[in-house]
């Protein structure tokens, strides 16, 4: 039915996987960072923060992924004769396309840590200072495991959105599981075949997360009673 | 240092741009919508052969790529033949056509959840006053789930309609002269990726900035009684 292609798409499929898994490394840390900073006393912190999540929430990913792509581009190849290196530069759509996804989901996951760090009572960090714990001590300790059972619900809705935009590094050439279709369905004259393929893994890749997620829930809230109806 | 020359000598592209963009956004919250509450009245009902057909509805629109389903439409649809010798093939072979509907079939799809959970937070001492002064159900609905839950719908459908707006970009893909689109034609034409794509990013920032305000006073207006006392 799919003329030999699967393979093919399966390909691309871990290429779309490893898309999104790397570019939601970024955005943990870049999120972390970015709660931290807004909930930090400086004041600089704490702009450059919000600059950072309400412009990013603003504009698109594909605005902000072509601009990453072609800019850096341009950057590179303006820069590295300056160091000596003549020859034109293709930037890598794979660092591109992760990149651009890590940084703007950066600034979601920093609005989702920072609500889950506020939801924590105070007086449980108080406690671990009053124990003599170190700062990294009380994040590790104390703050961390908290903050899971508090940002994972907001934490899942991110992760789904951020695996469906990584459809989007297929506009600047990543070889992912739309691009393998497109190829596909170039060759063969049966574009509907194979991008319902694609929606069908997607899919899969989605439900697959939520049930996960749900058992990592779990895993976090034990002592939590759910109030019943 | 940014050519600011290119930046204002392209502005009427954009200016146009925007108008694709926001033509492209209104159909599509106005058909997603309207078509949204009587599905969302489905979804939320107790009986199941209403409310599963919507829920599958839902979940497979929420759960693949805005990119996937307007590539399946535009790109898809045109492998039978059948759909090609159709009368709507006239339809279905513009990118514009394509365009609006997945994007009101995607809107269609969260913005169903948003009401039908809603309308499930309803306070059932509401909907039982009702009943007890004998309200047949489609005047419960029109009187009182419907009002309350639109109103308590508001605060997630402004970020559905800021999600929307973004997804509109997609259209620059399918050949369509959105903002991303005027971007990628100045980018092409003189390779200024910088240039290009930050003033698209402003034009963006201030449609996301008025809608949210736009919200803010409809919300002002119609969900005054749920805010916070101080």
């Amino acid at each position: 039915m799919l003329h030999g292609f699967l393979p093919s798409i399966l390909d691309g499929a871990t290429v779309t996987l490893t898309v999104a898994l790397s570019s939601l490394a970024i955005a943990v840390v870049l999120g972390l960072a970015g709660a931290a900073m807004k909930l930090s006393k400086s004041r600089a912190a704490k702009a450059l923060a919000t600059v950072y999540t309400t412009v990013i929430r603003g504009v698109p990913d594909l605005v902000l992924m072509l601009l990453i792509f072609y800019g850096g581009q341009l950057t590179i190849n303006e820069l590295a004769p300056k160091f000596g290196y003549r020859e034109y530069i293709d930037i890598n759509p794979f660092v591109a396309g992760v990149s651009t996804i890590g940084f703007i989901f950066g600034a979601y996951l920093t609005e989702t840590f920072r609500g889950a760090i506020m939801a924590i009572p105070p007086g449980q960090r108080e406690a671990g200072i009053a124990y003599g714990m170190t700062p990294r001590q009380v994040f590790v300790r104390i703050v961390f495991p908290q903050m899971v059972r508090f940002a994972l619900p907001g934490f899942s809705n991110n992760w789904l959105v951020l695996v469906k935009s990584t459809a989007l590094v297929s506009v600047i050439g990543l070889s992912d599981m739309m691009n393998r279709a497109g190829l596909a369905a170039g060759a063969t004259r049966e574009p509907f075949t194979f991008y319902m393929t694609v929606a069908a893994l997607y899919l899969v890749i989605t439900t697959v997360s939520v049930l996960l997620l749900k058992v990592l829930e779990k895993r976090y809230s034990p002592g939590v009673k759910a109030a019943s109806i | 240092m940014l050519n600011f020359d290119v930046m204002v000598s392209s502005l009427p592209l954009y200016f146009g741009g925007a108008l694709v963009t926001l033509k492209l956004l209104v159909v599509a919250l106005g058909a997603g919508l309207a078509a949204a509450i009587p599905l969302a009245v489905m979804r939320a009902s107790p009986n199941r052969w209403l409310s599963r057909p919507v829920w599958l509805f839902t979940y497979v629109f929420r759960g693949t790529p805005l990119l996937v389903q307007l590539f399946v439409v535009y790109y898809g649809l045109a492998q039978f033949s059948w759909m090609r010798e159709s009368v709507f093939w006239q339809l279905f072979s513009s990118a514009w056509f394509c365009a609006m509907l997945t994007f009101a079939i995607n809107t269609c799809a969260y913005t169903t959840e948003i009401i039908a959970g809603a309308i499930s937070a309803t306070n059932h001492g509401e909907v039982e006053a009702a009943k007890a002064m004998g309200m047949p159900p489609l005047t419960l609905y029109r009187r009182i789930l419907l009002p309350s839950a639109l109103r308590r719908s508001l605060p997630a459908y402004s970020n559905e309609v800021i999600m929307m707006l973004h997804g509109t970009s997609l259209a620059s893909i399918v050949t369509l002269l959105d903002i991303t689109g005027a971007a990628r034609e100045v980018n092409s034409k003189y390779y200024l990726p910088f240039e290009a794509f930050i003033t698209a990013a402003g034009f963006y920032l201030a449609l996301t900035f008025i809608l949210v305000s736009l919200f803010h006073f409809a919300e002002k207006r119609w969900l005054v009684h749920l805010a916070a006392r101080t």
